[in-house]
């Protein structure tokens, strides 16, 4: 066995696992990577046709199914390109070297004599009479991968590298494409009853005042403390459960008071510490600043709320859910119904854009709790907008302060970042919780918080590492373990806060030297590639900084994501009067081989304007009873109107592994933003959102 | 019982009259183009035309259309909205989309040469969460100069 194989052809050796040859001269992929709207079945498509020779357009891809799918666990994290990428090129070419092999033993010549042409083999320039279809019975692909077939070289790509059109967009623009859109026989819809908190109880439902306000027949399921509307009128049981406020009663609701939605509340909670790199020794320089940065707590807010569907017939339970993992979720619903996983099917269809763990998960168990209560229905729920915005796991508010030892040459020679922040992952395969399994008879515990190891990027301490030639670096890293809200994983982690304060703190440093941003920071960066993308971002945007305190305010961040994926360097341009309006934006980043090159600048944008949103209006507010931003007026996103021109470079370096892009602009362009408003203000904001209270707040501090 | 016309079919729906509008066309004419997202009128995602005005169908009663035309995006598949996007690669989750596309029908009827302030200003009340932004607006200026061009529709 060859000792690089990717983890998912590890994980699943069967070549007929992952491809199949169907009579109507379709090549069937199946892949364990879902959909997310990043793209990532027309870029794993288009690395199965290159490698099989074969049309994109024959390609037909099966994705998140534990009936028929490889278990690839979950889509997170960048991995998809570069996990399942490789596993698919690998699978491809071993398939392609397989049957070609036996062709040509077949004719008795060399398989160098044959070639494939959209899925015919040839021999020299006349066709054998023999395709894949006709010919893959003879090659035996009930075999495990050996993973030792030749892969192409990039140099020959015809379809890996171009900009095919995404596969799934033409059915989301003109009608049903979503989960939300999925009909199945002896449908009734449902709605939740949402228990408030861990250990709440409900004491008084007035169901005849429920009942009056929904205006239509439905029925009543509860198991413990959860409790749900459920009949064939999606009105009625929506008019239920929107009126449960006034009709339902709970005890020992947990109380809130408002400083804890600030990450500043989090610095000396319990927590779990952790030291990387270098032990947290005070530096020995002759010169030390500091400075703390922080973020809230921020929401995923998919603009489609959560929905699930379930039915329980003959014994067996079929789930339908937009989830980032398909098989960590059957083996969660297993663990918390009580029922062997192998009574249960989980397939994905597709949802809204979730940028990590959201209420996907939650809402399947809820579908599935009311199926086995309900069997022989389909069971359809959908979260209402305020139930995703109260109880989705939020991305955990940081508090990150920075510590530098400063050389006579103004550069830092001792690093340390003090990270305070509740976890980034507790999706229930890593020791979360499903929310649903808090409100049963036997509730589920509660969960031990964890947080990724270095090895996998690390969570509050993901890109806390500076990637500058800093001769000693240290991060501290206190993983809060009682927190005021569920946190899990959101897009990059820890690495938006973390590079805000990096790269923000690195600009100051560079104010103190009198250097320029730019400069100083090509002076402490020896990687090449690094290099590039801050010298290409800067050639970009015509990089030449006017004096601070204008109103007009140019930035730049760069990082490595997770210290070891993409490269991106990002510079904003921007005014900054009550408010930062963003002007321009452009981007450099180096991914390795690009697979989609239109299909990646997406993600680069996507990835621009989300961290943008957050780095400027999003915050998580909680009052007594809990979360009190539960709608778009009190959650603002970046609208159409504050959107700024974006500009992209991908840098070529097809020589080098291909790395995800979702995540990669994340960080950088948040520190560009805060750069540049600290530029056009005169003054520095650490703490996000870059609101209009905390401008005003900062020009009255001078 | 109402009565109204939907992409140029005149239909009679059982749903009481307070049902909103979103719910009808999903569930009752199988019209799953339009979708949830707030149901508070503040993402766009359920954006229909009235006689040929945008309107919110998640807040919409149905009893309050009976005689109007509604246009949804199912009938627009033919629209050149639909290539421009496509064109454009403007979307990534798509959930948006629908709804973005029939305000933005709405724009190119009643000024087929729209400026990016312009088209800017109808599409603001719609959310994309994506961050396609910058790609839709194209694609709406694509569609423009099809129209223009003499596509046809």
């Amino acid at each position: 066995m060859s000792e690089t194989l990717p983890l998912s052809v590890v994980n699943n050796r069967r070549l007929d696992r992952w491809i199949r040859f169907d009579a109507d001269r379709s090549v069937r992929l199946a892949v364990g990577k879902v959909e997310l709207g990043q793209g990532i079945i027309t870029a794993l498509s288009q690395i199965a046709a290159e490698e099989l020779d074969v049309a994109l357009g024959r390609v037909r891809v099966l994705s998140g199914d534990t009936a028929d799918a490889p278990d690839e666990g979950s889509t997170t994290s960048s991995q998809s390109i570069e996990v399942s990428g490789a596993s698919v090129r690998l699978i491809a070419a071993e398939v392609r070297a397989r049957v070609l092999d036996r062709l040509a033993q077949r004719l008795n010549c060399s398989p160098d004599e044959l070639t494939v042409e959209d899925g015919a083999f040839m021999r020299g320039d006349a066709p054998t009479g023999h395709d894949y279809w006709s010919f893959v019975q003879e090659a035996d692909l009930a075999r495990e991968a050996e993973g030792t077939a030749p892969r192409k070289p990039y140099g020959s790509y015809r379809i890996v590298g171009t900009s095919a059109p995404r596969l799934d967009l033409p059915a989301k623009l003109t009608g049903a494409a979503f989960i939300h859109d999925m009909t199945r026989p002896d449908l009734l819809h449902a709605r939740i009853l949402r228990q408030p908190g861990r250990g709440a109880r409900l004491t008084v439902l007035d169901e005849a005042a429920v009942r009056r306000a929904a205006g239509g027949a439905f029925r009543i399921v509860r198991v413990g403390d959860f409790c749900a509307f459920v009949g064939e009128d999606e009105t009625a049981v929506q008019r239920a459960a929107a009126s449960v406020p006034d009709h339902a009663t709970w005890e020992n609701a947990r109380q809130f008071t408002p400083d804890q939605q600030e990450a500043a509340s989090l610095v000396g909670q319990p927590a779990i510490e952790r030291i990387v790199g270098e032990p947290p020794t005070p530096p020995d320089a002759p010169e030390v600043m500091r400075a703390t940065y922080s973020r809230p707590f921020v929401a995923h807010a998919a603009l489609a709320p959560s929905c699930a569907l379930a039915e329980y017939r003959a014994g067996s339970l079929s789930v339908w859910s937009h989830t980032q993992g398909v098989y960590p979720l059957r083996q969660s619903l297993a663990n918390v119904l009580g029922i062997e996983r192998e009574r249960i099917t989980v397939r994905h269809v597709q949802g809204a854009g979730c940028y990590g763990h959201n209420g996907a998960d939650d809402v399947a168990l809820d579908a599935a709790l009311i199926a086995m209560q309900v069997p022989d229905h389909c069971i359809r729920v959908q979260w209402r907008r305020e139930e995703e915005f109260a109880f989705e796991p939020f991305s955990t508010a940081m508090s990150i302060s920075l510590r530098a030892g400063l050389g006579e040459d103004g550069r830092p020679t001792d690093w340390m970042a003090e990270i305070w922040a509740g976890t980034h992952v507790s999706r229930p395969s890593s020791g979360g919780n499903m929310l649903a399994a808090e409100a049963l008879p036997t509730p589920a515990r509660e969960p031990k918080p964890q947080d990724p190891p270095e090895a996998n990027g690390g969570g509050g301490t993901r890109n806390a590492m500076p990637l500058y030639d800093i001769p000693v670096k240290r991060v501290l890293h206190h993983l809060v373990t009682r927190m005021p809200v569920r946190t899990s994983a959101m897009r990059g982690l820890g690495a938006l806060p973390n590079v805000f304060a990096m790269e923000g703190f690195i600009d100051e440093l560079a104010e103190r030297a009198g250097q320029d941003p730019v400069a100083y920071r090509l002076g402490m960066m020896s990687e090449p590639r690094a290099r590039r993308v801050i010298e290409t971002v800067a050639r970009l945007a015509n990089w030449s900084r006017g004096p601070a305190g204008t109103g007009r305010g140019l930035g730049m961040g760069f990082s490595r994501y997770k210290n070891r994926a993409a490269y991106a360097a990002v510079i904003v341009e921007l005014d900054v009067g009550e408010e930062v309006r963003l002007r321009r934006v452009w981007c450099a980043a180096d991914a390795g081989l690009v697979i989609n090159p239109d299909g990646a600048r997406n993600q680069l944008e996507g990835g621009i304007v989300h961290a943008a949103s957050v780095t400027l209006k999003e915050q998580v507010t909680l009052g007594a009873a809990g979360v009190t931003s539960l709608d778009w007026d009190s959650y603002p996103i970046l609208r159409f109107s504050e959107v700024p021109e974006i500009t992209t470079e991908l840098i070529a370096a097809p020589e080098h592994p291909s790395l995800g892009m979702g995540e990669c602009t994340f960080g950088p362009t948040a520190a560009a933003i805060g750069n540049a408003v600290a530029h056009g203000l005169g003054t520095r904001i650490r703490e996000m959102p870059l609101s209009r209270e905390r401008i005003t707040t900062a020009l009255l501090r001078g | 019982m109402t009565r109204f016309e939907v992409n140029g079919q005149s239909v009679e729906v059982a749903s009481e009259a307070t049902a909103p509008l979103l719910d009808v066309l999903r569930n009752e004419l199988d019209l799953k183009g339009s979708r949830y997202g707030c149901g508070l009128e503040q993402c766009g995602s359920c954006m229909v035309l009235v006689d040929g005005e945008p309107a919110y169908a998640c807040s919409r009663e149905v009893g309050s259309i009976a005689g109007r035309h509604i246009t949804t995006i199912e009938g627009l598949a033919a629209h050149p909205l639909i290539a421009a996007f496509l064109d454009e690669q403007a979307g990534q989750c798509g959930y948006c989309l629908s709804g973005i596309v029939v305000s933005a029908k709405a724009l190119l009827d009643r000024n087929p040469a729209p400026g990016r302030e312009e088209i800017v200003v109808a599409l603001d009340r719609h959310l994309c969460r994506c961050g396609a932004h910058t790609r839709i607006l194209r694609a709406v200026e694509r569609a423009a100069v099809a129209l223009r061009e003499g596509v046809s529709a």
